[in-house]
C-alpha cells in the first residue's frame, strides 16, 4: 500500500486509500479535534493478540504518514495463566504530526481487555485520561483473581479517568453471528473490534488492515471475513454510539521527515536488513549460525526468509555451535554472523577470543536484554557492554557498535560490517529488547547510496624472503590497517594454517617467545586502537556547561529529555556514541569542555566506568535496570538537577 | 545417490606425493607417539584422492592429536576444545568445493565437545572426522577421558576412575552416523583403506582410530596388535564376508534367534550357514549397533575393525545448497532495493 504526504503548508491532503470508506467517515456529525499527539496503549491476556492489535495500528499510523514509536511489552511465558497480572501483554504507540523520540511516558488512551490490563496498566495513566474497558470481562471472579473486591467500574475508583464501559466480547459475537462460528472463535476477534474502534477515534486508514487480515487468513477465508467484519463494526460502533461522542485528527508529520519514501521498521527487522545489504555491498555471500534467544531469534527468522539473496541460515545444535560454523564460514570467505542475547555471548565468549586470534572478519549481533543468567528475557537493558568489551580470557580487544533507534540498527550493521572486513575483526553490534521490537518510520535509502563494502582476499605471495623465495604470510599485516590478509581456502600457493595458539608475527607460525608474545598482544590492541570512525558530534545551542553523554537506545529519550529541559530555558549539551570501542577521538576533548557529564544508562553505569577509566572525568551515573526504557519526564528532571547542582 | 560430493572439489593438475602435504612444521609429538603413523598414513593417502591441495582442509580442536593441521601443507585451523565439527560445519556448508577434515581426540570428541559430534554425524555434513582414541587425556598429561575403562588409575583418580566408558562406535551410530569406522594407528594398510572408504563417503565419516598414547597410556590396545593375541581378539569387518576371524579362521559371529543379539561362536560344519555375513550398507543400524557391542571393554577382546556401517542419506551442504537454488527459482535472485522497499510505503514529498 502506498500513500501521498505532502509537507506544503503542513496540511495533510488526503490521499483515496487512506480515507475512510465514504459510509462510515468519522465524525461526519460528531465532533473532531486536532491533537499534535498520542500515547494509546492497548493491553489484555498474553492470548488477546495485543501484540498483533498493536502492530496493525501502527502499520495504519505509518501509512497515514505520522511519526511514530512503539513499545510493545510482555511477559516471558507463552501463555501465561489466563486473566493473571503476570500474564498481561501490553503494546504501546506514540504517534504525532512532528517528530517524536519515545512511545511516550503516560498513556493518554488505555485499551484494558479484562481486569488485570486494568490493574497492571492503570498506574501509569494520568488522572483524565481515556480508558476504554472490555466489560464483558469484568465479572466477579476474574476481579478477584487481581484482587479487585468490588468492581472498579462501579466503585468510584476509577472517578477521576475518562472511562468508556464497551462489552466488546458481546458485540463481537452479535456481529459475527452470521459467520456460524462457535462462541469462542467468534470471541477472538474481539482485538478485531476494538483495533476497529480505535481506527475511528483516530482516524486510522483502514485498507490495510482489511488487506492484510484476508492475507493473514488467506486459507481460513471465513475466518477472515468474521475478522473483517469485526474490525469494521467496531468502527461503526464508535461512528453511531453516543459513548463516544469526539473523535481525533492528528496530521501526518510532513515537516518531520525529510522527502523520501518511507517504510515502518522495528528494529531487529533493520538488522536483518542491514546484514542482507551489507553482504551485498561486500559481494559476499552471507552466514549466520544461530541458536534461539529471546529477544533475537526474529534475526534468524527473518534471514532464513532470503535464501534467493545466497543467504545461508544454520540453526546450530548451541550458542557455541552457532558462531562457531559462522567463524567456519568467516575462514571460507563469508560474511559471518552470529545473533544471540546476552547469556548466549557468555556461552560464545571463548569462540570470541578465537575469532580475535584468528583475525577473521565476524560479526557478533547481541540483542541485550535484563540479566544477569536467565535475568529478564522479554525486557531491555544495556547490561552486557561491559561483557563485550572485556568478557573474555587474555588480552582480546574488538571494536563495539552500538545502534540509537530502531531503524539505525541498519546502518549500524552496515557499520559493524565495514569495520569487521576492513580491520578482519569480529565485531559486537550491541542492540536491545527496546531496539529489536520497537519500530518508528524508516527512509528507505537507495541502493545506490549504500557504502560500498568491497574487500579483497589474498591471491598471491606477499613476503620476500632474505633468498629471495616469494611467500605467503598470513600474519603479514596492512601498514595502515594492520588487518592481515584474507586468504581464503581453495586459493592456490597460499596453504597455511592458523590457531588459537599464538603466533609468530608475519609467519603465524606457532611461538611461544615472550618478546613475540608481548608484540603481538600490543599489535591486536593497536590494531583496534587504531580504527578509524568518525568524531562524535554534540549538539550544544546554548554553550551549556553540563553535557549528557549516551549510547544505544537511550538515544531517543535522552533526545525528548533534552528538549524539554532546554524548552524550560535550561542549557544542556547532547551527544550519544554510536562506536563504543574504540571511542571517537575527539571524546576526550569534549568531555574536557564540559563542567559535568552525566552518562544515563540502563545498567549501573558501565559506559560511565569505561569514560572515568580512560578520560578521568567525574562522569556522574544516571541509571535505571527495571527492564523498561527510560521516561522522558522523569530523565529530564535527572537531567535538571543535574544543572541545577 | 548420483554422483560423488567428491567431483565438487577441483582435481589437482600434476600427480601429488607423499612430500607435497607436508608443511615445514616440525613435528612435535612425543617420540614414540602412534599420532606419527596416523599422520603417515594421512599424508601417504592425500596423494591418491588427487584433489587440488587448496582445496582440503583440515579442522581440529585441542588435544594432542589436535596439533595434527599445523604439519599438513594443506589450508588448516587448529581451533578450540571440542569445537572443531561446529566450526567444520560452517565451512562445509558455504563452501561445497573444499574437502574438510576434522581431527580430533576422545576428550575432544566425546567430552567437551559430545554436543558437536552428535549434531554433526545426525545432519550427515560432508566431514571426514578421525577421532584418535587412546583412552587417556595426553595434552594434560594424563588424567583419565570419557573412553577410559572403569576403574582407571590417573592422577585425577587416584582410586579409579567411577565413570562408565562411551564406545564410540555405539555413540556414532545412535546418533544417526552414516559412516562408521574404525581402524588401528599401527596397521598402515587397514588405516589406509578406511581412509579411503570415508574419503568416498558422501557426508559425515567417523573413523575412530585407536592409538597408542606411548606416555600417559602405553599398550592400551596391545591385545590388538600384538601379533598372536591379535588373531583372537580382531574381528575385521569385510562387507560381503561371513565375520570370521581367530588364529585358524575358526571364530565367526553368529545372531542368537532367541535374543536377536550377536554373539561369538566356534564355527563347526552344523553353524557355519549361521555365520553372519557382514552389510554395512543395510539401512537398519541394528546390526552394526550389535557388532559395536561385541568387544569387551576392559579387555578389547573380540573388537571388530573396518567399516561398520556406510549409508546413503542426503547430505545437510547439499540440501542446503538446494533450499538456496528453489529459493531463486521460487523468488528470483535477492533484489536489494525491492527488499528494502517492502510494499507498504508512503512517500513524502519535498
Amino acid at each position: 500500500m502506498t500513500s501521498q504526504v505532502s509537507s506544503e503548508a503542513g496540511e495533510a491532503l488526503l490521499g483515496e486509500q487512506r480515507s475512510a470508506p465514504a459510509e462510515a467517515r468519522p465524525g461526519a456529525e460528531k465532533e473532531v479535534r486536532r491533537l499534535d499527539r498520542v500515547i494509546i496503549r492497548f493491553a489484555g491476556d498474553s492470548g488477546d493478540g495485543m501484540q498483533l492489535t498493536g502492530d496493525r495500528f501502527t502499520s495504519e499510523t505509518a501509512s497515514f504518514g505520522n511519526d511514530l514509536s512503539t513499545l510493545p511489552n510482555f511477559p516471558a511465558e507463552i501463555r501465561a495463566p489466563a486473566g493473571t497480572l503476570p500474564g498481561v501483554s501490553s503494546f504501546q504507540l506514540h504517534f504525532a504530526d512532528h517528530d517524536i523520540l519515545t512511545p511516550g511516558d503516560a498513556p493518554d488512551v488505555l485499551v484494558a481487555m479484562n481486569p488485570a490490563a486494568l490493574k497492571a496498566n492503570i498506574a501509569d495513566v494520568p488522572r483524565g485520561g481515556e480508558i476504554i474497558v472490555n466489560t464483558d470481562e469484568f465479572a466477579k471472579r476474574a476481579m478477584a483473581k487481581v484482587g479487585y473486591a468490588t468492581s472498579p467500574l462501579e466503585d468510584g475508583s476509577l472517578d477521576g479517568y475518562r472511562v468508556h464501559p464497551v462489552p466488546l466480547t458481546t458485540l463481537t459475537i452479535e456481529a459475527l453471528k452470521e459467520f456460524g462460528l462457535s462462541r469462542k472463535e467468534a470471541e477472538r476477534s474481539k482485538n478485531m473490534f476494538a483495533l476497529g474502534l480505535l481506527s475511528w477515534m483516530y482516524h486510522r486508514p483502514t485498507e490495510g488492515t482489511e488487506a492484510f487480515l484476508r492475507s493473514k487468513f488467506a486459507k481460513k477465508p471465513q475466518i477472515a471475513e468474521a475478522n473483517v467484519a469485526a474490525f469494521r463494526a467496531g468502527w461503526n460502533f464508535g461512528e453511531t454510539t453516543e459513548d463516544f461522542a469526539v473523535s481525533y485528527e492528528v496530521a501526518p508529520a510532513t515537516r518531520a521527515f525529510p522527502a523520501g519514501t518511507y517504510r515502518n521498521i522495528s528494529g531487529n527487522l533493520a538488522l536483518s536488513y542491514g546484514l542482507i545489504a551489507a553482504a551485498t555491498q561486500a559481494g559476499l555471500p552471507l552466514y549466520l549460525g544461530s541458536y534461539p534467544i529471546t529477544p533475537a531469534s526474529d534475526i534468524l527468522h527473518e534471514l532464513s526468509r532470503h535464501k534467493n539473496f545466497g543467504v545461508r541460515t544454520f540453526q546450530a545444535e548451541d550458542e557455541i555451535a552457532g558462531i562457531g560454523a559462522a567463524l567456519g564460514a568467516a575462514f571460507g570467505g563469508s560474511l559471518a554472523v552470529t545473533t544471540t542475547s546476552g547469556p548466549g555471548v557468555a556461552l560464545k565468549s571463548e569462540t570470541i577470543g578465537l575469532a580475535v586470534s584468528l583475525e577473521l572478519p565476524l560479526l557478533v549481533v547481541d540483542i541485550q536484554r535484563g540479566g544477569p543468567s536467565t535475568g529478564l528475557p522479554t525486557k531491555t537493558e544495556q547490561a552486557d557492554l561491559l561483557q563485550a568489551m572485556y568478557g573474555r580470557n587474555g588480552e582480546a580487544p574488538l571494536p563495539v557498535v552500538a545502534p540509537k533507534t530502531p531503524a539505525d540498527c541498519f546502518d549500524a550493521a552496515l557499520e559493524a560490517a565495514r569495520i569487521a572486513l576492513t580491520y578482519r575483526t569480529p565485531v559486537f553490534l550491541l542492540s536491545d529488547g527496546y531496539l529489536a521490537n520497537g519500530s518508528e518510520p524508516w527512509r528507505i535509502p537507495e541502493t545506490g547510496s549504500l557504502p560500498d563494502l568491497t574487500t579483497a582476499f589474498a591471491t598471491g605471495p606477499n613476503h620476500t624472503l632474505a633468498d629471495g623465495t616469494e611467500v605467503f604470510w598470513p600474519y603479514k599485516r596492512d601498514p595502515e590497517t594492520l588487518a592481515r590478509p584474507w586468504a581464503v581456502p581453495g586459493t592456490p600457493g597460499l596453504e597455511h594454517r592458523i590457531g588459537g595458539i599464538e603466533k609468530q608475527d608475519g609467519t603465524g607460525n606457532i611461538s611461544y617467545d615472550p618478546a613475540n608474545h608481548d608484540l603481538m598482544v600490543r599489535t591486536r590492541q593497536a590494531k583496534i586502537d587504531g580504527i578509524t570512525v568518525p568524531d562524535l558530534e554534540v549538539d550544544d545551542p546554548d554553550g551549556a556547561d553540563t553535557l549528557v553523554l549516551g549510547w544505544g537506545s537511550t538515544y531517543g529519550p535522552i533526545t525528548a529529555a533534552v528538549r524539554r529541559v532546554r524548552r524550560e530555558g535550561g542549557h544542556i549539551a547532547q551527544a550519544h556514541l554510536r562506536h563504543l570501542n574504540p571511542f571517537p577521538k575527539n571524546l576526550g576533548e569534549v568531555l574536557a569542555r564540559y563542567g559535568k557529564v552525566v552518562v544515563p544508562e540502563m545498567n549501573l553505569g558501565q559506559l560511565a566506568t569505561l569514560v572515568r577509566a580512560q578520560y578521568l572525568v567525574d562522569a556522574r551515573s544516571h541509571t535505571q535496570v527495571n527492564g523498561m526504557p527510560f521516561k522522558a519526564e522523569q530523565l529530564a528532571a535527572a537531567l535538571k538537577e543535574a544543572i541545577d547542582e | 545417490m548420483s554422483e560423488s560430493l567428491l567431483n565438487l572439489v577441483p582435481k589437482a593438475e600434476a600427480v601429488q606425493t607423499m612430500k607435497d602435504f607436508k608443511s615445514d612444521q616440525e613435528v612435535r609429538w612425543c617420540p614414540g607417539c602412534g599420532d606419527y603413523a596416523v599422520l603417515a598414513a594421512v599424508q601417504g593417502f592425500m596423494p591418491e584422492l588427487g584433489l587440488a591441495k587448496e582445496n582440503i582442509v583440515f579442522v581440529s580442536g585441542i588435544g594432542c592429536s589436535s596439533r595434527f593441521p599445523y604439519y599438513m601443507n594443506t589450508y588448516g585451523m587448529h581451533s578450540i576444545h571440542g569445537r572443531a565439527p561446529a566450526i567444520a560445519t560452517g565451512l562445509a556448508t558455504s563452501r561445497r568445493d573444499l574437502s574438510v577434515w576434522v581431527v580430533t581426540g576422545d576428550g575432544d570428541a566425546l567430552s567437551i565437545g559430545g554436543n558437536h559430534l552428535i549434531h554433526a554425524l545426525r545432519r550427515n555434513v560432508n566431514l571426514k572426522i578421525l577421532l584418535f582414541n587412546n583412552r587417556i587425556y595426553g595434552l594434560t598429561k594424563g588424567q583419565y577421558s570419557p573412553t577410559s575403562e572403569v576403574g582407571k588409575i590417573t592422577k585425577s583418580t587416584p582410586m579409579g576412575s567411577l565413570d562408565a566408558p562411551f564406545n564410540p562406535v555405539s555413540l556414532a551410530i545412535g546418533a544417526e552416523a552414516t559412516f562408521v569406522a574404525r581402524t588401528v594407528d599401527s596397521d598402515r594398510k587397514h588405516l589406509t583403506e578406511v581412509l579411503r572408504r570415508a574419503a568416498e563417503h558422501d557426508g559425515t565419516a567417523l573413523v575412530e582410530i585407536y592409538q597408542n598414547c606411548n606416555i600417559f597410556n602405553d599398550g592400551a590396545f596391545e591385545a590388538l596388535k600384538d601379533k598372536d593375541q591379535a588373531k583372537e581378539a580382531v574381528i575385521r569387518l569385510e562387507h560381503g564376508q561371513p565375520i570370521r576371524f581367530g588364529a585358524e579362521n575358526d571364530k565367526g559371529v553368529v545372531r542368537d534367534p532367541a535374543t536377536g543379539d550377536l554373539e561369538v561362536v566356534t564355527v563347526t560344519p552344523d553353524n557355519e550357514d549361521r555365520i553372519l555375513v557382514h552389510d554395512a550398507h543395510t539401512p537398519s543400524p541394528t546390526t552394526a549397533f550389535a557388532l559395536s557391542r561385541l568387544a569387551d571393554p576392559d579387555t578389547l577382546h573380540h573388537t571388530p575393525i573396518g567399516v561398520f556401517r556406510s549409508v546413503e542419506r542426503p547430505v545437510y551442504d547439499t540440501l542446503m545448497a538446494d533450499q538456496l537454488d528453489h529459493a531463486v527459482e521460487q523468488q528470483g535472485e535477492g533484489d536489494l532495493g525491492r527488499l528494502l522497499a517492502g510494499n507498504d510505503t508512503w512517500t513524502v514529498v519535498g
